[in-house]
């Protein structure tokens, strides 16, 4: 691609806009990898010259279909070099890309169609095409669709749909008619243009477009590469949601601004088997996805041999007393430092091979709290994983756990260039470059987020310890006190319970309440082998889930968080009395999960309303018949007798 | 629908099959066209399976002819037929548990492998690029059927309505002009089902294969085929569109039991 000559003469550091930062790359490391994907069974790739090419091309073709600045494109699919390029594409022409959460129902989709007035989607294939097909009706002001993979769409004939290498070719030849045309386009940009928009998951009410700049997120990129020290010569795997603010920051953003290679998995199934070939360098997932990865390793070693079980289990030890310590630099015995060489040598490397995690140099996790066991295994077999805690409105950036510096209840210090303050009500107040622009179309949502003094409200409740670390409790609105007066932060509780690899969710009711009762969710992988092993058959969830010997095991579960919580003065009182485990898994699709698997707390307690009666009423049991919604759209009826439980509690610092 | 129904490819005429005394087949006679689906239904031991196996030659009819694109023929070769493009599936997976998707696929292109031993023992010249070749239509079915997660797990790993779908893969592999698939679908769950229904629909549509498939379930024959042919005790009783098979008096006594 052609490009003015100042671009060149910049230095990196002081490029404003992703385009700019594009072309950059392609100019100065044109044969570095910029990106791959698995196809056909062999990973392609993709140089930054050539990427540059694609992008040019498509943001030509994108003009020819009538693109302007200012415009929106949504875009909707997997992880996707060609939708990746598409965001870069519509930043060329002063658009706005506006990535939709690709496993959302057609309906779900109509809110953000309309509310950003797209007139143009990039799609991935014949599903997503089919789910804007359906919808076309309710957004009138829909005028093309573009799909990635043609599979499937011989017969669509429509003339608004397109396949992308259509246009491409026609972007092509625009692009060689009039070489200026792309040129002209970046140097029109600034860096306080919408660079994005990001919808909120909507935890509360309809979700809200986040415009973000270039500069803002380009800044919160710097940042974090100030911290971690990222590099050109890094691979990441992209495979969550480009809709989520943590990829666009860390696959995009970072990508661009550090220049390190993107790898776009095969398809969602495969991406434990993409990681090991690629073994990335920087790796980021929630902390689900690390807990079944955990999981899934534990299934395996009970499945194992009695020889490699043991030893697993003895080096494991080895790695809980000192593997954590090693990689923060602290002090560890002679002794210690033997073993644990000999444990990387058996154990950990292998372990760590297995999971794909051979090169981490950082790995990260976010987006709800993550259980201390369960963080301090992964640093005590040496990789390098970390938090963060950030949001969509502030690029995913507010505090970074620095190298070494790492407690397992915090999340890190602020980062570059963020100030934080902590108002009298606990709730966490950020400032700084990564501040959100505005909600889209929203004066009244932006006004109310942001403070007279240009702080913007996070709506979490946390604290800054002597160290300066900040420590996050639960959402601010979420912690209420029990009708004796104790403080109630149920987050805090079910994260604990969620903790079992038998537990999938938990949901914990106890505000104005005298006791604190919880719904439980099993993890139907973990107790499924659990079943299989004693020989217990089940024919699916709901049978599983209420059998004797299923709440057997809850229960010991329960009464060990119990313990727990029996043991800290502040929380003692909010032991969970009594629970149930819920026939049927919570699911995005029934609207009692985000789209980013949090739980949306005042729909399930509506919901379920006459579960929390029996709770607390005291019942033995209840009958309970649930409407679910299936993946296709269809509608079902779930309906089972649920027994409730009570648990054994401890008075404080008995247990 | 764009693809376009031909003329007949494949011509059974009066087929009789015995063993010893035991009557399989009774002067059965139907066609099918190319880029149909075509179903054969009938209750347990009506000769279903004994038909398919007449047509890419397991059994050898004792009277009959059998005309496969204008050749008339006494009878089928296995070989022959898989070689003239008919390939098939069968009612209890015959797939090599021990060995991975992969291969498995690959093993279904082996008719078309033409290096010689000596070349593959040591993957040379011809060989290896044959190999690549092969692979690379390997790839394009694994990509058809959805299976890029389990192309290295091996097939006695996986759950029973995956192995189907891998079997149905591994006849694909070999780009046959008619598959013949006997229970496709025994013993899935509902979404199974659909998922495949959806492959066999796609097969038939994106590739132009023709299909003659063996099914119990009669919402999923009625709705997938263009036509269907009934068995009773290896006797032919009943043959047409869907519809017409559906209301016709004998084929509800002797097998469909209700109107469905």
């Amino acid at each position: 691609m052609a490009a003015g000559s100042e671009a060149s003469a910049l230095d990196a550091s002081s490029i404003d806009t992703f385009p700019r930062l594009l072309v950059h790359h392609a100019r100065t490391r044109a044969d570095a990898p910029a990106m791959r994907e698995k196809d056909m069974g062999i990973w392609q790739s993709w140089s930054w010259s050539a990427v540059a090419d694609e992008v040019a091309a498509l943001a030509c073709g994108l003009a020819e279909l009538g693109f302007k600045r200012g415009d929106r494109l949504a875009i909707i699919g997997d992880n996707r070099p060609r939708l990746y390029w598409s965001m870069c594409a519509a930043q060329i022409l002063g658009g706005v890309p506006v990535p939709l959460y690709q496993d959302a129902v057609a309906q779900e989709m109509v809110f953000v169609l309309l509310d950003a007035d797209i007139r143009i989607a990039i799609v991935e294939d014949q599903e997503q095409v089919d789910k804007l097909l359906e919808v076309r009706e309710q957004c009138p002001q829909l005028q093309h669709i573009l799909y990635d993979d043609p599979r499937g769409l011989r017969h669509y004939t429509q003339p608004f749909i397109h396949g992308m290498d259509e246009v491409l070719a026609m972007g092509r030849i625009h692009n060689a008619n009039q070489p200026d045309f792309v040129v002209e386009e970046i140097a029109r940009g600034r860096a306080d243009d919408v660079s994005i928009m990001l919808y909120t998951s909507g935890t509360t009410g309809k979700p809200k477009g986040v415009c973000q700049t270039h500069a803002a997120f380009i800044a919160a990129a710097r940042g974090g590469m100030a911290v971690d020290h990222l590099a050109a010569d890094g691979d990441i795997l992209s495979y969550l949601p480009m809709a989520w603010v943590g990829d666009h920051l860390f696959s995009y953003a970072q990508a661009l601004v550090a220049g390190f290679t993107v790898n776009c998995p095969e398809s969602a199934e495969t991406v434990m088997i993409d990681m090991r070939e690629i073994g990335p360098s920087y790796y980021f997932a929630p902390p689900r996805v690390f807990e079944n990865l955990l999981t899934q390793v534990m299934i395996r070693m009970e499945d194992a041999g009695r020889i490699k079980r043991s030893m697993f289990h003895a080096f494991m030890a080895v790695a809980k007393r000192c593997g954590a310590e090693l990689l923060d630099g602290r002090p560890v015995s002679g002794a210690d430092r033997l073993l644990y060489a000999l444990g990387n040598f058996f154990v950990y490397g292998p372990l760590r091979n297995v999971l794909g995690m051979s090169r981490i140099r950082v790995a990260y996790t976010a987006g709800a709290a993550i259980g201390p066991d369960l963080f301090k295994f992964y640093r005590s077999i040496g990789i390098n994983l970390k938090q963060f805690y950030g949001q969509t409105e502030t690029c995913a950036y507010v505090c970074l756990q620095p190298d070494r510096q790492i407690k397992y209840d915090s999340v890190g210090k602020p980062a570059p260039g963020v100030e934080i303050n902590i108002a009298d009500n606990g709730e966490i107040l950020v400032k700084g470059p990564m501040l959100l622009k505005e909600y889209y179309k929203r004066p009244d949502a932006t006004a109310e987020s942001i403070n007279a003094d240009g702080y913007f409200m996070t709506g979490d409740a946390g604290f800054l310890d002597d160290d300066g670390h900040l420590k996050i409790i639960d959402r601010a609105k979420d912690v209420g006190k029990l009708a004796g007066g104790a403080m109630f932060a149920p987050n805090y509780i079910e994260n604990k319970l969620k903790f079992f690899p038998h537990i999938k969710e938990a949901v914990c009711f106890g505000h104005d309440r005298d006791m604190v009762c919880a719904f439980i969710n099993i993890d139907m992988g973990a107790v499924g082998n659990w079943a299989e092993r004693r020989g217990l058959a089940y024919s699916g969830y709901t049978d599983l889930a209420g059998k004797p010997e299923v709440y057997e095991l809850i229960e010991k579960c329960v009464e060990e968080v119990n313990a727990e919580l029996g043991r800290d003065a502040m929380v003692a009182d909010t032991q969970v009395h009594r629970f149930l485990v819920l026939h049927k898994e919570l699911d995005p699709d029934d609207d009692e999960l985000t789209r980013t698997r949090k739980v949306r707390r005042g729909f399930v307690a509506e919901k379920y309303a006459v579960l929390i009666e029996a709770l607390y009423g005291g019942k033995p049991s209840q009958f309970i018949e649930t409407e679910v919604k299936f993946e296709d759209g269809r509608k079902g009826k779930v309906a089972a007798d649920l027994v409730i439980r009570d648990v054994k509690t401890f008075a404080q610092g008995a247990a | 629908m764009a693809r376009q129904i031909g003329g007949v490819i494949l011509d059974l005429k009066n087929i009789s099959l015995r063993f010893g005394g035991v009557k399989a087949l009774t002067d059965i006679s139907f066609d099918v066209r190319e880029h149909e689906i075509r179903a054969i239904i009938g209750p347990n031991g009506a000769g279903k399976s004994s038909m398919l196996n007449v047509i890419n030659g397991v059994y050898r009819p004792q009277e009959g002819e059998i005309i496969f694109r204008g050749e008339h023929r006494r009878d089928m070769d296995t070989h022959a037929a898989a070689e003239a493009g008919i390939a098939r599936t069968f009612q209890n997976i015959a797939l090599f548990k021990g060995m991975t998707v992969l291969d498995n696929l690959m093993a279904g292109r082996n008719l078309k492998m033409k290096a010689n031993f000596l070349q593959h023992a040591f993957w040379w010249g011809p060989a290896k690029r044959e190999e690549l070749a092969h692979r690379r239509k390997v790839e394009e079915v694994i990509d058809f059927l959805d299976i890029e997660h389990i192309r290295k797990t091996p097939v006695g790993r996986l759950p029973y309505g995956l192995q189907k779908r891998v079997e149905l893969g591994r006849a694909l592999a070999a780009e046959p002009q008619i598959l013949l698939l006997d229970e496709p679908m025994a013993g899935m769950n509902v979404e199974e089902k659909q998922d495949m229904c959806r492959f066999i629909l796609d097969v038939n549509d994106q590739l132009g294969t023709t299909i003659v498939l063996i099914e119990h379930d009669m919402g999923v024959v009625m709705d997938i085929s263009d036509r269907v042919v009934v068995l009773d005790y290896g006797k032919k009783i009943g043959d047409g569109v869907p519809d017409e098979v559906k209301s016709n008096p004998e084929v509800i006594a002797a097998y469909l039991g209700t109107q469905h």
